[in-house]
């Protein structure tokens, strides 16, 4: 069947299709959700422009265009394999050409709340390698810290390059109306997605130049180079002339392999597996035609459980023996730190303003969600009365995998849960379900309503916090459906920060 | 008293060495019970390629075998003037704190058994007579025979195997004082045996924090708290955390090792 045939609405119909959108939107499923793109009063100012020329557009054209992006991503080859399903096929993430816009104005707020954040989630890293104020103060339980399984004792008295911990930081952020935004999760270990974002405006770049030349949107695609500048500015301090980068990958068969590689063809920068590399002269090296080259920054792409046989498990064959050694040496830096996980703990985040006050002395900009934490006995017993309203997620998790989404559970798995829940409540939080944000995405019906996040990339080195305006925004494809991950059927998009 | 130690580990390997680490944790640090007088870590057969202090405030040494070399030997020696505080070492601390020391590790597992000896803690009338009623139950219930254990094994086998050495009793105690909420480490080291100067391997016991004093060692082994005759070389959470030396190597080929240990007056 041709593109053209399966949706063919002609120039006819399209006016009838936008106006069923405006109702569809502002209803789903009886509540009500923050539409980005309309409100009750038309088109919200920043889809103006793109909305007047969405009105110019055929149908026919733009579900071809849907097409040519897909054949285009299969061509370049970035694909996902969901975890849990090592037997699948590799998939593409779909992707959405509707646009996500976001002013100018609502950056700036956006992109001042990260930085604040990233900046105490360094400083917070910091404390707990090294003098544990916090837990002194008796801001954060000592449990929290001990029995965190992300908690590295090898980092304990250690000082990276400018304190910094996390220099890849990608902020999952949900929109709950006009002016309320929430962080949902600070990824601040490995944020994986940044070549989604690339790639996705890359495609949009191709498909629609006109569109760009008509609304000005900042650009993303300075995002490798700041990468490679950030991870330089990260070098050891005893580093002369210009500190030499590498991304290190566990293999091609790991799920981000695509973004791994991607990376550092964008950075223009080497990608190693642990098996190129080795200790030489006090320095990680890496074996090339003449020799082998001393390393200054390893941008690593394998968990912290496997980056040294000789310090973490001894039966890794990913990672690098000595590099630990190395690294506390002061001989090489290591991205991002290890032992970072420790602050993407469901329990640590859910301490996050009392960490942002404790590290700027300011009110956090960005607000948490409402987080139950279980191993507290009164929320645990509030989230057991109320788990059909809840999202109940594992400490350590992350992905969207081991949750529970109460309202969409049937009461079978409602109860499995909650003798889960019972049997070892501290390792679970609850979140009250969030009515997260739509923006339309375009289907063969024309456009339709879905639920959004987002995540935006932040870099941090010593020098500063780098925030790219724009970042990774995920669609949830199904109708009604809450769970944006791409493991879990979710899409991406294009995300505009506009100029003004 | 003045300990002159010298201390050789040889690798012999039976083919032409590929790529091999050692991480060696063998320097000594000034304390109230011992100062370094003199002392040297030698390698020959390859090179120290990175040294630092580590989580708990040992110094280690990555150290890397040249390529092609059938033999690596790494020898430390030195001179170390001991003082005896009693087995006091006190209050001085890093910056892994005390709670780190009371979580168990995979070799320091409390079972029912290692419970029920921690539970003559409890029975003592002070912590301190405590902790040496616990070195005596241990050594009662798992008296020293060499061969019956091996470096990988845990404190809750050695209980069921009813035989130890040195690390199995550390392991044992430290399991046992942690079960008792009391932060306990792992101390490697050498011991001078009075009646030799050739001694059969390195030393290891346990220190526990107790209120007010500090770290106080406990040699479980030979029933007495660490004195002159004692040199601390690192610590650790367990037997696994500070190995004096630990490995890697690339490459099929077999090692064999030989250790000498002189300490002598």
């Amino acid at each position: 069947m041709c593109p053209a045939e399966r949706s063919a609405s002609g120039p006819g119909n399209r006016v009838a299709l936008r106006a069923r959108l405006v109702n569809m939107l502002s209803m789903s499923k009886g509540k009500t959700y923050f539409s980005e793109m309309t409100s009750d009063t038309g088109v919200r100012d920043p889809y103006q422009s793109y909305d007047a020329w969405f009105a110019q557009q055929d149908n026919a054209r733009l579900a071809k265009k849907s097409e040519e992006a897909e054949v285009f991503f299969r061509s370049t080859g970035i694909t996902f394999n969901v975890y849990g399903d090592e037997d699948a096929e590799e998939r593409l993430i779909p992707f959405d050409l509707v646009p996500r816009i976001i002013s100018g104005r609502e950056w700036d707020k956006l992109s001042k709340g990260i930085d604040q954040r990233v900046r105490a989630i360094n400083a917070f890293l910091h404390d707990i390698y090294n003098r544990q104020e916090i837990l002194r103060a008796g801001v954060i339980p000592v449990d929290l810290i001990a029995q965190n399984d992300a908690f590295l004792p090898q980092m304990i008295d250690f000082s990276p390059p400018g304190d910094v911990y996390t220099h890849i930081v990608g902020t999952d952020i949900v929109r709950t109306g006009e002016d309320e935004f929430f962080v949902l999760e600070d990824n601040a270990r490995t944020p994986s997605g940044v070549s989604y974002m690339l790639e996705n405006r890359e495609t949009m770049l191709q498909m629609f130049p006109e569109l760009f030349s008509k609304i000005k949107v900042q650009r993303v695609s300075d995002y490798p180079k700041n990468l490679r500048k950030s991870l330089e500015a990260s070098a050891p301090k005893n580093c002369e002339g210009r500190p030499f980068v590498v991304v290190l990958t566990p293999g091609i068969h790991n799920s981000a392999y695509y973004e791994h590689s991607f990376l550092a063809d964008q950075m223009g920068v080497e990608l190693v597996e642990g098996h190129d590399l080795r200790v030489v002269d006090g320095h990680i090296a890496m074996r090339t035609t003449r020799g082998y080259r001393k390393i200054d920054v390893i941008y690593r792409r394998v968990d912290d459980d496997f980056l040294d046989p000789l310090t973490f498990n001894p039966d890794s064959m990913l990672g690098v023996p000595g590099i630990m050694d190395v690294y506390r040496a002061g001989n090489i830096t290591i991205t991002n730190a290890p032992g970072t996980g420790v602050s993407d703990d469901k329990a640590i985040y859910s301490y996050m303003p009392e960490i942002v006050e404790f590290y700027t002395g300011e009110k956090a900009l960005l607000k948490n969600v409402e987080t139950y934490r279980c191993s507290e006995a009164d929320s645990l017993k509030y989230v057991l009365d109320n788990l059909a309203d809840l999202v109940v997620k594992e400490v350590h998790g992350s992905g969207g995998y081991g949750m529970l989404v109460g309202p969409t559970a049937s009461k079978k798995e409602i109860a499995e849960f909650a003798e889960k829940l019972k049997a070892k409540p501290s390792n679970y939080i609850a979140q009250p379900t969030l009515s997260l944000s739509t923006v339309p995405i375009f289907t063969e019906a024309g456009l339709a309503p879905r639920h959004v996040d987002l995540r935006p990339f932040a870099l941090v080195s010593p020098n500063g916090v780098e925030i790219t305006p724009g970042g990774l925004t995920r669609v949830a494809l199904k109708e009604g459906s809450l769970v944006v991950n791409s493991s879990q059927g979710g899409g991406t998009k294009d995300t505009w920060v506009l100029k003004e | 008293m003045k300990l002159q130690i010298h201390h050789r580990t040889q690798y012999d390997y039976d083919a032409p060495v590929g790529y091999a680490l050692q991480k060696v944790r063998l320097r000594p640090q000034r304390s109230i019970m011992q100062e370094v007088v003199d002392w040297e870590l030698r390698v020959d057969g390859g090179q120290v390629e990175a040294s630092y202090q580590d989580h708990y405030g040992n110094h280690v040494d990555l150290v890397s075998a040249e390529i092609g070399v059938r033999q690596l030997v790494i020898t430390a020696k030195g001179t170390v003037k001991t003082h005896d505080a009693a087995g006091v070492l006190g209050r001085v601390y890093g910056r892994a704190p005390l709670w780190h020391f009371v979580q168990p590790t995979p070799l320091t597992v409390a079972d029912d058994k290692i419970k029920a000896l921690s539970g003559i803690i409890r029975e003592s009338d002070t912590v301190l007579n405590g902790m040496h009623a616990l070195s005596s139950a241990v050594l009662r219930a798992v008296p020293y025979e060499v061969g019956q254990t091996q470096a990988t094994t845990s404190a809750v086998e050695a209980v069921a195997i009813g035989k130890g050495v040195c690390q199995d009793h550390a392991n044992i105690f430290i399991a046992a004082a942690r079960a008792a909420a009391i932060p306990a480490r792992y101390v490697s080291g050498y011991l001078m045996m009075d009646d030799r100067v050739d001694q059969d391997a390195s030393h290891a016991w346990a220190e526990v924090h107790l209120e007010g004093l500090g770290w106080v060692g406990f040699d479980v082994s030979n029933g007495v708290s660490p004195d002159e005759r004692y040199v601390r070389i690192a610590t650790g959470r367990d037997a696994g955390d500070d190995a004096p030396i630990s490995g890697f190597r690339m490459g099929a080929s077999d090692e064999s090792l030989v250790v000498s240990l002189q300490v002598q007056q």
